[in-house]
């Protein structure tokens, strides 16, 4: 891997530093004033009722949120100690080193297996044939794949299951080698064996990777992640570890969440 | 609910479906009447000579369109060359870049000129074109189909990139490509087959064009050797042959006909294939 060394230990330098985040659609706030450190190699899990914020936070993380006209944001994020905000900053170079998975697996339709796992790299002007097939397979393996499609790259993405179709966009996602892995809701709209798959996925790509993700879905968050936050009408109510908040919240909405009381 | 009531109503049923149905034949009814027509009547002119000789002088009998056929095609190519770069750019414009109140006047522009008489861009190109370069050449005949392509394309091409689904947009953002990388890579490579089938279309519209032409490629019984000098083209050949008082040329001027409208069908059924295949492909 190529990533940057870094301590696995907690005590270790976050990866995300988020200070006074909020971010307005129009007059609208969407997040409000969030602060939170996301450590690195680990997965921390976004929890929260539908429209709580916590896809606008993800996105903010890679400016994809910036696809919105509307969209204006306050405060600042750093990306291992660099603003990502800054004025000399393009959006492009942050969303190469914060890659993302989306809800509903996007694979591109006209093109193959391999050429959608490699295609990161080709619009960003990698050409050489060797690193392409290199990094094919490494993401392949990586998003556990490999086994399964290693005799027919050349076939077009779709022919894929809605599970290897996810596992697919990871591949696609990690081929370009960022350093913060972002996934809003990955395994929404699978079955509960590729959700299975696609979570042990996520626990053995924190060895290498800083993971963000969002999901609706209480017990996937416990099983998978390490850190949980908890979102509620744009605000951090709650950030710990998951056990803990699961276990043990001090907050009162926290609890009411996490035991199906409300959302 | 009465008996009668039930039966009133089973036969208007019955009497709204067949008005219906006989309207849909008449729909078709004209295009077959126009194809029979044009094959009982154009069939037996259609020969070897017609594709590969000139007109004959008035007179001699005989003959063909060879410069006309060759000069359609030439015409579409060059208009292609005007309306398709121009028109795929600004549907992506109006597609991808474009904001809402802008998008709306130049589709409502765009609306309004593909309703402007063809006959009219003719008289502009004369203007533009014929009469500051002293003469009517193949060129204008180029541009004029051109301009008439490009609000065509522009509205087919801006519908099928919106048919592309957002997440490809957002998964080729997300990878760090620039936007117009992910538009020209990902976006117009998916929507690639409907763009293709709203150029071939237009290609189908322009190709019976004939006011526009009167104008600016105005015709020619000889080959044309240069894009200065006038063009024949068939439907300007088909015209000047069926106003004229020769049987020899009425009947050429069927088979003219013919060949131009196995022309625009042909184009019509590659439209067909194309978007055939884009549903089976989208079904798999």
């Amino acid at each position: 891997m190529s990533n940057p060394p870094l301590e696995p230990k907690p005590s270790a330098a976050p990866a995300l530093t988020v200070r006074g985040l909020s971010i307005f659609f129009g007059r609208h706030a969407v997040l409000k004033n969030v602060n939170i450190d996301i450590a690195a190699r680990a997965v921390t899990a976004i929890i929260g009722p539908s429209g709580c914020g916590k896809s606008t936070f993800l996105r903010a993380i890679n400016r994809m949120h910036e696809l919105n006209p509307e969209a204006r944001m306050e405060g600042e994020i750093r990306l291992f100690g660099d603003d990502i905000y800054s004025r000399d900053v393009e959006p492009v170079v942050v969303r190469r080193r914060v890659g993302m998975v989306f809800q509903k697996s996007n694979p591109f339709p006209t093109m193959t297996i391999a050429e959608n796992v490699t295609v990161g790299l080709r619009l960003n002007g990698i050409r050489d044939r060797r690193t392409l097939v290199e990094r094919t397979e490494e993401s392949l393996r990586m998003a556990a794949l490999w086994d399964e499609v290693k005799d027919r790259l050349n076939a077009p993405a779709l022919s894929l299951s809605g599970g290897q179709q996810q596992r697919l966009c990871i591949a696609r996602a990690l081929a370009v080698q960022p350093e913060v892995l972002l996934m809003d809701e990955p395994a929404s709209a699978l079955d509960p064996l590729a959700t299975q798959k696609i979570e042990d996925l996520i626990i053995e790509l924190k060895r290498d990777y800083t993971i963000v993700i969002v999901t609706h879905n209480m017990q996937q968050a416990a099983r998978s992640s390490d850190a949980t936050a908890f979102f509620y009408l744009g605000e951090l109510v709650e950030f710990g570890p998951t056990t803990k908040i699961f276990t043990k919240p001090t907050q009162k909405r926290t609890e009411d969440y996490v035991t199906g009381r409300f959302g | 609910m009465t008996a009668t009531n039930h039966q009133w109503r089973k036969a208007k049923n019955v009497l709204m479906q067949t008005i219906a149905c006989v309207c849909a034949v008449l729909v078709i009814l004209p295009l077959l009447l126009v194809f029979f027509h044009l094959v009982s009547q154009g069939a037996s002119s259609i020969n070897w000579a017609f594709f590969v000789e000139l007109p004959k002088p008035v007179g001699e009998l005989g003959g063909g369109m060879a410069n006309a056929i060759a000069g359609t095609f030439l015409l579409i190519t060059l208009a292609s060359l005007v309306g398709v770069p121009v028109g795929v750019l600004g549907g992506v414009f109006l597609s991808e870049y474009s904001h809402h109140r802008l998008n709306w006047w130049i589709r409502f522009t765009a609306d309004v000129i593909n309703g402007v008489p063809s006959i009219i861009w003719g008289m502009v190109v004369y203007a533009l074109i014929v009469v500051p370069m002293k003469g009517f050449s193949t060129l204008a005949g180029g541009v004029v189909l051109g301009l008439i392509m490009i609000p065509l394309i522009m509205r087919t091409t801006e519908e099928v990139l919106q048919l592309v689904p957002n997440g490809y947009r957002e998964a080729a953002l997300a990878l760090g490509v620039s936007q117009w990388r992910m538009i020209t890579q990902i976006v117009v490579r998916t929507a690639m087959k409907g763009i293709v089938t709203g150029v071939l279309l237009a290609v189908a519209r322009i190709a019976g064009e004939t006011a526009p032409l009167l104008f600016t490629a105005f015709g020619n019984a000889y080959w044309t050797r240069h894009l200065t000098e006038p063009i024949a083209a068939l439907p300007l050949q088909i015209f000047n042959y069926a106003i004229s008082p020769y049987d020899d040329w009425h009947r050429q001027a069927w088979a003219g006909a013919l060949v131009l409208i196995l022309l625009v069908s042909t184009i019509n059924i590659g439209v067909r294939v194309l978007t055939r295949d884009r549903f089976s492909q989208r079904s798999a």
